[in-house]
C-alpha cells in the first residue's frame, strides 16, 4: 500500500486521494492510502513516561496500537472525548519499517481528489519546526486544507518516545551533580 | 527440454543439513571395533545421497570429496576396514567439511580449498594404505575382491552348497580373521585356533597391526589383531569353521577359495533387505566395470548420463536417512505462517472472551443455550489455542544433539574422559525458547568439562571413577521447564573464588558471605578464576552473558555446588515466549501484568513492619530482610485508590538478584496471557516488557520487575 502511495507520489500523476478531517475550526487531509481504519472512541491504557499528546494504546484487532491526541500536538485548545471523537488509524512509514498510529480528530469530514498542481507550499513562518510537517495546502470548495506529512509529523513523536526517559534521567543526572 | 535444476537447491541443501545432522548422530553412537552394521549403512547413505545430489547439481568439488568419503565408508561397511578412532574422528571431521562446503556453496562463496583437498587426501592416504596392505591378494584375485567388497561378511551366514564343488585336492584357502575387540574376554584364544589350524595343512600368518592404538589407549583386555590366513591342503570349508566354532559371533570370518578362479565367492554374506538392491547394483557394475570402479556409486554413472534419471533416484535414496531416523511424516512450514495463526487464535480467543461476558448478562428464554453454545466454544477455542502453541513446540533433543560432538572432541583436547547423559531429550519447548538456549547450554557444558570434570588422575586419587559425567536434563516443572547441566567433578572452589573477588574488589576483606553469594560471584562480569586464559574459558566472559541470555528469555538460573562432588546449574525457563503466566494487579484504574516467574509472594503490610529510611524511602521487613517499597503508582503516574501502605498490598518481585516491595491497590487474578509488543508500533518503556489484550478487550501492560527496579533506584538517586 505504501509503496503504491509512493508510485502515485513520485508519478506526479495529476490527482491523489485525500481524507479531510476536522480538528476545531481546522480542516486537515491526509493521504487516503495511509488510512487503515477509523474508529469510534474507547478508552485507552495509558503508556507510563509517554509525552502528554501520547493517550496511551489501544487494541486494534491483535495488535497494540499507540494512540495520539492531534489537538494536544498541535497544542490546540481540548476537548471531551465523546462518543462521536474519531480515532484515524495511519500506518506510517520511518526507519524500523511501518508503524500503525491512532491520531484522534474532532471528526471525519470527506474524502477528496487533490489536483497535485494546485497544491501550495506552506508559508514560512520564521519556525521551520512548526511547518515542517505540513506537505502544502489546497484549497478546495473554498476551504483550506492543511496537507499533513504523517510521516515526519509522527517520525518527531518517535524520536521523542525513546528520548523521553533519557532525557529525563539525564536531567536527574545533572540535578544529582 | 531442459530442467531448471536451481529450484530444487533449497530442498536439496536443507535435506543434506539434515541428513548431515543425522550421518553426524549416527557417527557419535558407533562403537569403535564393533560397529552397528545399521549405523554404518545409515552413513553410508547420506553421503551417496549427497554425493548424488551435488553431482546432479554441478557441485564437482562436493562430488569429488564425498566420492572419497563413500569409498571409505563403503570399506567400512564390507568389513574390509575396522572402525578405529582414527577412522571414526576422520569422518567427523568430514561431516564438518561437507557442511562447510555446503553452506558456501548455499551462499555461493567460495570454497575452503586447503581444508578440503588436506581430509580428502587423508581419506584417500586411509584407504590407500588398506588396499597396499591388502595388495598381494588384490593381484591374485581382482575380481572376486571386487565382489566382496561389496558384501558385508556375517560368519556362520555362508549360504549352503556355496562350496565350491569340483575343487583340486590342494586347495588354497585364504581366511580373514578379524576378531572382535572382546575376543579374549569370551575366552577365546586365536593361538589355539591356528595350532589347530596348522594341524590341518599348510599356514601361514599374517596379522594387521593396523588397529592398535598407542600404549596410552591400550586396553590390555581388548583384541586389536587381526589375520590374514594361508591354508594350503585337502581342507573342506567346514573343517576351518569349525576350528572358529567358538568365536562365531565375535569376529568377521571370510573363508575363501584361491585357487578356482573361476568360482564365485566362497562366503556370501547374509545381506539385509535395504542393502540388497546396492549390492546387487555393484555387482552388476563390477561385472563390466574394472574393479576400483566397481566401488563407485551407480548414481554418478547414471548423472553424467541423464541427469533428469539422476534426481529421481536421488529423491529416492534421499528418503531412506530420513525414515532411518525415525522421521513420522511432517511438513515444512514457514514460521510467519504459525505466527499469524497464532495471532488470529489470540484474537478468537479475546473476542470468545468478550461474548462469554455479554452471554452471561443475557436474559431471556434462549440465554440459558446461548451461555451452553459459549461454553463449548470456550472449550474449543482454548484447544485450538493449545493446539497452535503446540506447532510452534519442538523437543528439545534439536539443541541436545549438538553436545555429543562437542562433548567428545573437548574431552579429547583435554585429555578428560568423559560420558555424556542426557535425558528428557523429548521435552518441548518454543522454537524462539530454543534457538536461544543453546547458546547457554554450550557455555555451560564447556564450563563443565573445563572447570567441572577433573583429570583422570586427580579424579582417581580423588577415589572417583576416571570417567566424569556431564548430564544435561530438561523436564516440565509447573509451566515452565527445567534444564539442569550437572558435572560430578570438583565443584565450585569457594575458597579461590573469594580470594579472587577480594583481589578485584569485588568483596571486602572482612566480609563473610554465604555459599549463595559466593555463587553469585561467578556470574559477575569479567569474574574468571581460571589463572591461564584457554581458547575455552578463563577470559571471564561467559557466566554473566549466560545469565543475562536466560533473563532475557524471561528466565532464571540457580547454581548448586558441592565441594568435591560436582555442581548443579539449573535454568528455569517459560516454555513459550509468546503466553506468560502473569498476576493481574490493580492501581486505580490501571491493570497491570506482573510475571508470575518473579513474584515471591504477596502481602498485606502492617503498619508496625514499615519504616522510612532518611524520612523518605519506605521499608519493610521481610523474613529478616528489609525491602524497599516501589509505589507502582508514583512510578507509573497514576491515581491510586489507596494511598496508606496497609491498605493496598504489596507484591514481593524478584529482578536482577534483588527483591523488591511493589505497592499496588488489588489482586486481581491470576492467567496466562498472550504477550503483545509494545514496541512494534510504539517503543520501549521503562519497566515495562510488553502488553496483552484482556477479556473484555482492552489492553494491560506486562511489567518488567528488573527495569521497574532500575527505574525506581534512578529515582531514589534523585
Amino acid at each position: 500500500m505504501s509503496t503504491n502511495a509512493v508510485k502515485q507520489e513520485q508519478a506526479g500523476a495529476g490527482s491523489h486521494q485525500v481524507l479531510t478531517f476536522v480538528l476545531g475550526n481546522e480542516t486537515y487531509g491526509v493521504d487516503i492510502l495511509r488510512v487503515q481504519e477509523i474508529r469510534g472512541w474507547s478508552a485507552v491504557t495509558k503508556i507510563p513516561h509517554a509525552p502528554a499528546h501520547v493517550l496511551g494504546v489501544l487494541n486494534l484487532r491483535g495488535s497494540i496500537v499507540p494512540i495520539v491526541d492531534l489537538r494536544m500536538r498541535f497544542a490546540l485548545e481540548r476537548a471531551e472525548y465523546t462518543a462521536i471523537t474519531v480515532i484515524i488509524v495511519v500506518s506510517v512509514i520511518s526507519a524500523v519499517g511501518r508503524r500503525d498510529f491512532g491520531v484522534v480528530v474532532d471528526g471525519v469530514s470527506d474524502v477528496v481528489d487533490v489536483n497535485t498542481a494546485e497544491v501550495k507550499p506552506a508559508p514560512e513562518l520564521g519556525s521551520r519546526a512548526a511547518t515542517d510537517y505540513i506537505r502544502g495546502l489546497v484549497s478546495i470548495a473554498d476551504r483550506m486544507v492543511v496537507l499533513l506529512d504523517i510521516d515526519r509529523l509522527i517520525a518527531s513523536d518517535m524520536t521523542s518516545f525513546s528520548g523521553n526517559l533519557a532525557q529525563e534521567e539525564t536531567s536527574v543526572a545533572a540535578t544529582a551533580a | 527440454m531442459t530442467i531448471d535444476l536451481t529450484q530444487f537447491h533449497d530442498a536439496f541443501f536443507e535435506e543434506s543439513f539434515e541428513a548431515l545432522d543425522s550421518m553426524e548422530a549416527a557417527l557419535l553412537k558407533l562403537d569403535i571395533g564393533a560397529p552397528d552394521s545399521e549405523l554404518i549403512n545409515t552413513i553410508f547413505r547420506v553421503a551417496h545421497s549427497i554425493k548424488g545430489g551435488s553431482a546432479t547439481f554441478g557441485f564437482s568439488d562436493i562430488a569429488s570429496f564425498t566420492h572419497s568419503l563413500e569409498t571409505l565408508l563403503d570399506e567400512l561397511r564390507s568389513g574390509g576396514m575396522q572402525v578405529t578412532l582414527a577412522i571414526s574422528d576422520l569422518l567427523l571431521k568430514s561431516v564438518d567439511v561437507m557442511r562447510a562446503m555446503l553452506r558456501s556453496v548455499q551462499a555461493k562463496q567460495p570454497l575452503d580449498a586447503q581444508r578440503i583437498s588436506d581430509l580428502q587426501f587423508d581419506l584417500e592416504l586411509i584407504i590407500a594404505q588398506k588396499n597396499a596392505a591388502a595388495a598381494p591378494t588384490y593381484t591374485v584375485m581382482p575380481a572376486a575382491i571386487a565382489h566382496l567388497a561389496s558384501s558385508a561378511p556375517a560368519p556362520g551366514a555362508a549360504a549352503p552348497g556355496a562350496t565350491a564343488p569340483g575343487a583340486t585336492a590342494h586347495r588354497r584357502w585364504e581366511i580373514s580373521f578379524r576378531p572382535y575387540r572382546e575376543l579374549f574376554a569370551r575366552g577365546n584364544d586365536p593361538l589355539r585356533m591356528m595350532r589347530e589350524l596348522a594341524e590341518l595343512g599348510e599356514l601361514d600368518v599374517k596379522a594387521d597391526l593396523s588397529a592398535v592404538p598407542g600404549f596410552a589407549e591400550l586396553d590390555p583386555q581388548a583384541c586389536y589383531l587381526a589375520w590374514t590366513l594361508g591354508l594350503t591342503g585337502d581342507v573342506s570349508e567346514e573343517a576351518i569353521k569349525q576350528v572358529f566354532e567358538w568365536a562365531e559371533g565375535d569376529c568377521d570370518l571370510v573363508v575363501r577359495l584361491l585357487n578356482a578362479p573361476d568360482e564365485t565367492p566362497v562366503t556370501v554374506a547374509a545381506v539385509e533387505p535395504a542393502l540388497a538392491a546396492e549390492v546387487i547394483a555393484d555387482a552388476i557394475l563390477s561385472a563390466s566395470a574394472p574393479p576400483e570402479e566397481a566401488k563407485a556409486d551407480p548414481t554418478v554413472h547414471a548423472a553424467a548420463a541423464a541427469p533428469v534419471l539422476a534426481v529421481v533416484k536421488q529423491d529416492a535414496k534421499a528418503d531412506a536417512p530420513l525414515s532411518a531416523i525415525g522421521d513420522s511424516g511432517s511438513i515444512r512450514v514457514s514460521v510467519e505462517k504459525i505466527d499469524e495463526l497464532m495471532n488470529t487464535v489470540g484474537e478468537l480467543v479475546i473476542t470468545q472472551a468478550m461474548l462469554s461476558q455479554l452471554g452471561a448478562a443475557m436474559e431471556g428464554p434462549n440465554a440459558e443455550k446461548l451461555r451452553a453454545g459459549l461454553a463449548q466454544l470456550e472449550r474449543n477455542t482454548r484447544e485450538l489455542q493449545e493446539s497452535v502453541m503446540r506447532v510452534r513446540m519442538l523437543p528439545i533433543s534439536f539443541v541436545f544433539s549438538r553436545f555429543p560432538r562437542m562433548v567428545r572432541d573437548l574431552a579429547q583436547r583435554l585429555n578428560k574422559q568423559i560420558d555424556l547423559k542426557l535425558t528428557g531429550e523429548q521435552t518441548e519447548l518454543d522454537k524462539t525458547v530454543l534457538e536461544k538456549i543453546g547458546d547457554p547450554l554450550v557455555h555451560l557444558v564447556r564450563n563443565s568439562i573445563d572447570h567441572g570434570i577433573e583429570s583422570p588422575e586427580v579424579r582417581v586419587a580423588a577415589g572417583k571413577s576416571p570417567v566424569g559425567t556431564v548430564h544435561l536434563d530438561a523436564c516440565h516443572r509447573g509451566g515452565n521447564i527445567a534444564v539442569e547441566v550437572s558435572d560430578d567433578g570438583g565443584g565450585l572452589d569457594k575458597e579461590r573464588i573469594l580470594a579472587k573477588a577480594r583481589a578485584r574488589g569485588l568483596v571486602g576483606p572482612n566480609d563473610a558471605l554465604t555459599d549463595e553469594q559466593i555463587h553469585d560471584l561467578i556470574f559477575v562480569p569479567g569474574f574468571s578464576t581460571a589463572d591461564k586464559t584457554t581458547d575455552l574459558s578463563g577470559r571471564g566472559v561467559g557466566m554473566d552473558v549466560v545469565r543475562r541470555n536466560v533473563k532475557e528469555l524471561g528466565g532464571k538460573i540457580e547454581l548448586r555446588s558441592e565441594s568435591g562432588r560436582g555442581s548443579r546449574f539449573i535454568i528455569t525457563l517459560p516454555l513459550t515466549l509468546a503466553i506468560v503466566d502473569g498476576q493481574s494487579v490493580a492501581v486505580g484504574s490501571e491493570t497491570y501484568i506482573i510475571p508470575l516467574i518473579s513474584i515471591v509472594e504477596s502481602m498485606r503490610l502492617k503498619e508496625a513492619s514499615i519504616s522510612r529510611l532518611s524520612g523518605r524511602n519506605e521499608v519493610f521487613s521481610f523474613r529478616g530482610d528489609y525491602l524497599p517499597i516501589i509505589r507502582l503508582h508514583e512510578l507509573f503516574g497514576v491515581e491510586p485508590r489507596a494511598r496508606a501502605l496497609h491498605e493496598g498490598l504489596v507484591v514481593i518481585a524478584e529482578g536482577d538478584g534483588r527483591r523488591v516491595g511493589l505497592f499496588v491497590d488489588d489482586l486481581l487474578g491470576q492467567q496466562q496471557v498472550v504477550i503483545k509488543s509494545l514496541e512494534v508500533n510504539y517503543g520501549h518503556v521503562e519497566g515495562v516488557s510488553g502488553a496483552t489484550i484482556l477479556g473484555d478487550g482492552s489492553v494491560a501492560l506486562i511489567l518488567d520487575v528488573t527495569g521497574i527496579i532500575h527505574a525506581a533506584s534512578l529515582r531514589v538517586a534523585a
